[in-house]
């Protein structure tokens, strides 16, 4: 017990040493759970039709990842090794029933849009990965800042692609509570007798994984460590 | 401490004290924040219902909008005799207010099965529902125009869950005037089109066969149509017949309300 004491403070003094840093660093560039390990591809690709749900799926994602990641690093030395699977599954369910009861209860609308994928948080790979990477052995103070990472690291993804997507496909941005924000006066739609035309291509699921393909040429153009020898 | 963590003992242990835990939050957070969603739900339904009347409403001016147009609600049993109406103000907590009766649960728990088994038939749903006491909610409107419109909810099964919708009957209680439906897991594509205009559109101004075997029929992909019928949705062949389906079986119900005599008292 005393030795957990002396491990706290030192861990408090380090928090945000170098090594730290890189836990909160790292996911968004040189380890993104999106486009360098291509985990939780699915619903990156399924809900980027509009910023206001990749939004709220962000912060969804956010919290079950900083309360799993949190609560299973303080329980790692009591779990039970051969149940520690269910343990995560459990914790990471429960949470992503809170949140979508929240949602419903808050975001009715945004709620309904987002439909099956806040249940299939559980199944998402991050989630999952880092639990049992880097949750289940380390302390709750790295843990929680390795959630930080990965969940903005899954986010500015999926808010990247949304706004790429909702622009073009779209003619408009839409953030939670304030409804969608047209850019152009409807009298240049085709429609209504203008010149433009919305490119419905954009709202396909296809183009999100045109998108997000995009991305990671120019993360790789940019970042040449990235690229594997064959 | 001394406690082997991977004993069968411990690890039964933990799992019990784990689903005490979690099962105690889950259970506060779902009580907690029940009555919003019960509101945001009532919220839905009257979208939903003027939606079917063609009114346009959203979350903020839902129950206003439908104190407006929504002038009485009604409750009719299986026979067709009415049960109890009210003109008082929606409370979604009263059970006795018509607009609470729960078709969807209804449908689930009993209707369902026996439809399945009655295949059809009318007179055998009646007999293997009879002893349910179940109640059906109707509700009465009037449009900008003077128009008395009747608003009924149907459920039935689509290929994957189910289906639900509200139709609206002008005042011969036969002439659609507008359909709405909706869907929890159809095919994206397919049989989820049901929800869009295009569908629901096709609708508008059909007739009920009110003296022939079917009141309404859902045809399969290209089939000619005439006045009694729309054509369904290519691809997606059985969330059109669950359409088809829940509105002859449940439009019947309320033919007997219409020609009941209750209603020509009225």
């Amino acid at each position: 017990m005393s030795t957990e004491t002396v491990a706290s403070t030192t861990k408090k003094e380090s928090l945000f040493s170098k090594k730290n840093r890189r836990l909160l660093v790292d996911p968004l560039d040189d380890s993104n759970p999106i486009t360098v390990q291509v985990l939780g591809i699915c619903s990156a690709l399924a809900i980027t039709v509009q910023l206001q749900q990749a939004v709220i799926m962000s912060l969804s994602v956010l919290f079950v990842m900083i309360g799993g990641n949190v609560i299973v690093s303080l329980l790692r030395n009591m779990i039970p090794d051969r149940i520690r699977i269910i343990v995560q599954l459990v914790v990471v369910a429960s949470l992503v029933i809170i949140v979508d009861q929240v949602l419903k209860a808050f975001q009715p609308d945004i709620s309904e849009k987002l439909s099956v994928f806040v249940g299939l948080i559980i199944t998402n790979c991050i989630i999952m990965g880092r639990l049992e990477a880097f949750a289940l052995a380390n302390k709750p103070g790295p843990s929680f800042l390795d959630a930080i990472g990965n969940a903005m690291g899954y986010a500015w993804i999926l808010l990247a692609v949304s706004v790429v997507r909702e622009v073009f496909g779209s003619g408009a941005i839409s953030l939670p509570g304030m409804g969608q924000i047209k850019f152009l006066p409807s009298s240049w739609f085709m429609s209504e007798g203008g010149f433009y035309e919305n490119n419905n291509l954009m709202i396909l699921p296809p183009m999100a994984l045109i998108t997000v393909g995009i991305i990671i040429w120019i993360q790789r153009s940019r970042n040449q460590a990235l690229i594997e020898e064959n | 401490m001394a406690i082997d963590k991977n004993s069968t003992g411990y690890t039964f242990l933990f799992s019990i004290a784990m689903v005490v835990v979690v099962g105690t939050a889950l259970a506060f957070t779902a009580l907690s924040l029940k009555d919003r969603q019960d509101a945001n739900a009532a919220d839905k339904k009257m979208i939903d219902i003027l939606g079917a009347i063609g009114v346009k409403a959203d979350r903020s001016n839902a129950s206003e909008i439908f104190a407006e147009y929504v002038v009485e609600r009604i409750a009719i049993d299986l026979e067709g005799q009415q049960v109890s109406s009210t003109k008082e103000p929606v409370n979604p907590k009263d059970k006795t207010d018509p607009f609470s009766i729960d078709v969807k649960k209804d449908y689930r728990s009993s209707v369902k099965s026996a439809a399945k088994s009655a295949d059809g038939d009318d007179a055998a749903l009646m007999a293997a529902l009879a002893d349910e006491g179940l109640t059906f909610p109707l509700f009465q409107c009037v449009t900008d125009a003077d128009q008395n419109l009747y608003v009924i909810p149907v459920v039935g099964s689509g290929l994957w869950g189910p289906i639900w919708g509200y139709v609206a009957l002008e005042d011969d209680m036969k002439t659609i005037f507008g359909a709405k439906f909706d869907h929890k897991t159809e095919t994206p594509g397919l049989g989820a089109e049901i929800r869009e205009s295009f569908f629901t559109e096709k609708f508008k101004g059909k007739q009920l066969d009110v003296e022939g075997a079917t009141l309404f029929s859902v045809l399969k992909g290209g089939a000619p149509t005439d006045e009694y019928s729309v054509d369904g949705i290519t691809g997606g062949t059985i969330t059109s017949k669950g359409v088809d389906e829940m509105m002859n079986r449940t439009l019947k119900v309320y033919l007997r309300y219409f020609q009941s005599e209750t209603r020509a008292q009225r």
